[in-house]
């Protein structure tokens, strides 16, 4: 559905992507992992077209996504919904007119379809009662499930997630993280997870990739991914994954614990 | 290997780090006028948003009407006093209604008015826009297929080169009120009188002058304060918000001040307006 071809950005002399290449199946969840700054947050902006590639392609669903401006990106971008990392709810709005935007902005629908488009959206996100309050009265895991809500609102065949899960408390993560794993079971939509997060990636992903100094080093289903012999990756499953991944008779997993 | 050149540079001496620093403002520059002309670009492409542009009417013109209105009276006020003062050694005190006049209607009222939107709305047009960015809200907006250009600026900046001229005709009367109430009140100067002479150099070409330079002074406000708003990173944080806040304001009161001196020659020198 997406793919990425040989994308390289680079920023004030550091080579953020470093020819990056990735395919994105459609109706998978596909969990990119990688530390920090290693240009996970730059990519899901080069997909959605708020930053541009220095080279490379981007392809969805037979486009190149690239070269496109305008209408043409704009019509593009309605096809793709995204959860930012800090929500990115608007402040000025309430939580209705926040999950309504996008209706109002590009559709015709009177106030009473609207609100009730709103009020199916929040109670897929497991909210009610909460569209008349402001972003600045909601806890932080509220503010991401409306900003989920947001996202779903235009029925988008995409969800690009942000770091899903930074900042919130376990207990939170793990009610966003089953609620993304409902959400992809229930819309069948294709999803692209952004994190570091090891106990979020094993629980959403149907695939995952791992991208170090700006190139994809590992990339397959989550039973796969723990068996690549890969310094990094190792290192990422071996301090963060949860414990039901971790088999310590695994050989490849037992060669870096050694280290 | 760009980065490392331009500190080669710097490491050059003065002239160098006067290169690259007038580098960075034409840039800045260059930034601001194509910010500027996509905003003139995209008031004349539909959807037209009246909603929000009647939002930012109320709040740029009601908001700001009281305090434009007392700047005017006492701004007006102490014409009237200094050019009594001044004039009475002359014995032409009589021309003090048509010193305040003239000054307020040509020079004062717009450049008062301006001043209080520049300190006022200008910086709360970039500390709003510059949240919005740093907390990626304008990110979200471009992800929803909205152009933010469209959305937040050209509100803004239509609301700005409209209200000004309106709150200049208040400030105006007001200045023109506050000097006639000095004038009648602390001097022995007749009413009647001084009514008649603002009367009789109150002229059309003035008028238009000063709402010219009001609309310009409202379009400068609303660019500089959206540009300034848009141009933070997002990593900028509270840091950058308030960075970016100060300095809308102090390049919204230049930018005022060399648009009053270039309209003055043009409107005056070159077009012959009195």
């Amino acid at each position: 559905m997406i793919s990425i071809r040989n994308v390289t950005k680079n920023f004030g002399g550091k080579n953020v992507l470093n020819g990056l290449s990735l395919e994105i199946p459609r109706g998978e969840t596909l969990v990119i992992m990688g530390q920090s700054g290693c240009g996970k947050s730059v990519l899901l902006k080069i997909i959605t077209g708020l930053m541009s590639a220095d080279s490379g392609e981007i392809w969805f669903d037979g486009t190149e996504i690239s070269s496109l401006n305008g209408k043409k990106i704009n019509n593009l971008r309605r096809k793709i919904g995204m959860l930012f990392q800090s929500a990115a709810l608007f402040d000025s709005m309430t939580v209705a007119e926040n999950v309504a935007f996008m209706l109002n902005q590009h559709t015709d629908l009177d106030k009473r379809e609207m609100r009730k488009v709103v009020d199916e959206k929040l109670s897929l996100v497991d909210l009610e009662g909460v569209q008349d309050l402001r972003p600045a009265e909601l806890s932080g895991g509220m503010r991401k499930r409306v900003g989920l809500a947001r996202a779903l609102a235009f029925d988008p065949e995409v969800i690009l997630y942000d770091e899903p899960t930074t900042g919130l408390d376990p207990v939170t993560c793990t009610e966003i993280n089953q609620l993304i794993k409902d959400l992809h079971e229930r819309l069948q939509v294709t999803s692209v997870v952004v994190t570091h997060d090891m106990h979020s990636a094993f629980s959403v992903a149907t695939r995952m990739a791992m991208i170090h100094e700006g190139k994809q080093v590992a990339y397959g289903r989550p039973d796969e991914i723990i068996n690549i012999d890969d310094p990094i990756l190792q290192q990422f499953i071996l301090f963060g994954a949860p414990d039901q991944i971790l088999n310590m008779e695994n050989p490849i997993l037992k060669k870096y614990l050694g280290r | 290997m760009e980065q490392q050149s331009t500190l080669h540079e710097a490491n050059g001496g003065f002239p160098d780090l006067v290169k690259i620093r007038l580098h960075k403002v034409l840039a800045e520059i260059g930034h601001a006028f194509t910010l500027f002309f996509q905003t003139l670009i995209q008031i004349f492409r539909p959807p037209f948003q009246f909603d929000l542009l009647v939002k930012q009417l109320l709040l740029i013109g009601f908001n700001s009407l009281a305090v434009v209105i007392v700047s005017g009276f006492f701004t007006g006020m102490v014409l009237g006093v200094q050019g009594y003062i001044q004039l009475k050694p002359y014995a032409v005190e009589g021309s003090v209604a048509r010193f305040v006049c003239v000054s307020v209607v040509k020079e004062l009222g717009p450049m008062i008015t301006a001043f209080v939107l520049a300190g006022r709305i200008g910086a709360s047009i970039t500390a709003e826009l510059s949240t919005m960015k740093v907390t990626e809200q304008i990110d979200a907006l471009e992800v929803m297929g909205t152009n933010p250009v469209k959305y937040l600026v050209v509100p803004r900046f239509l609301a700005c080169s409209i209200m000004l001229p309106t709150l200049t005709i208040y400030s105006t009367f007001a200045g023109i009120g506050g000097g006639f109430v000095a004038v009648v009140t602390l001097f022995d100067v007749n009413g009647s009188f001084f009514l008649l002479e603002v009367q009789k150099n109150l002229f059309v070409g003035s008028v238009l002058i000063s709402l010219i330079k009001a609309t310009s002074f409202g379009m400068a406000i609303a660019a500089v304060g959206c540009y300034k708003g848009f141009s933070i990173s997002t990593a900028g944080g509270a840091e950058g918000v308030g960075i970016a806040t100060t300095g809308s304001a102090v390049i919204s009161l230049i930018a005022i001040l060399v648009l009053d001196f270039v309209l003055n020659h043009v409107l005056f020198n070159i077009l012959g307006l009195v």
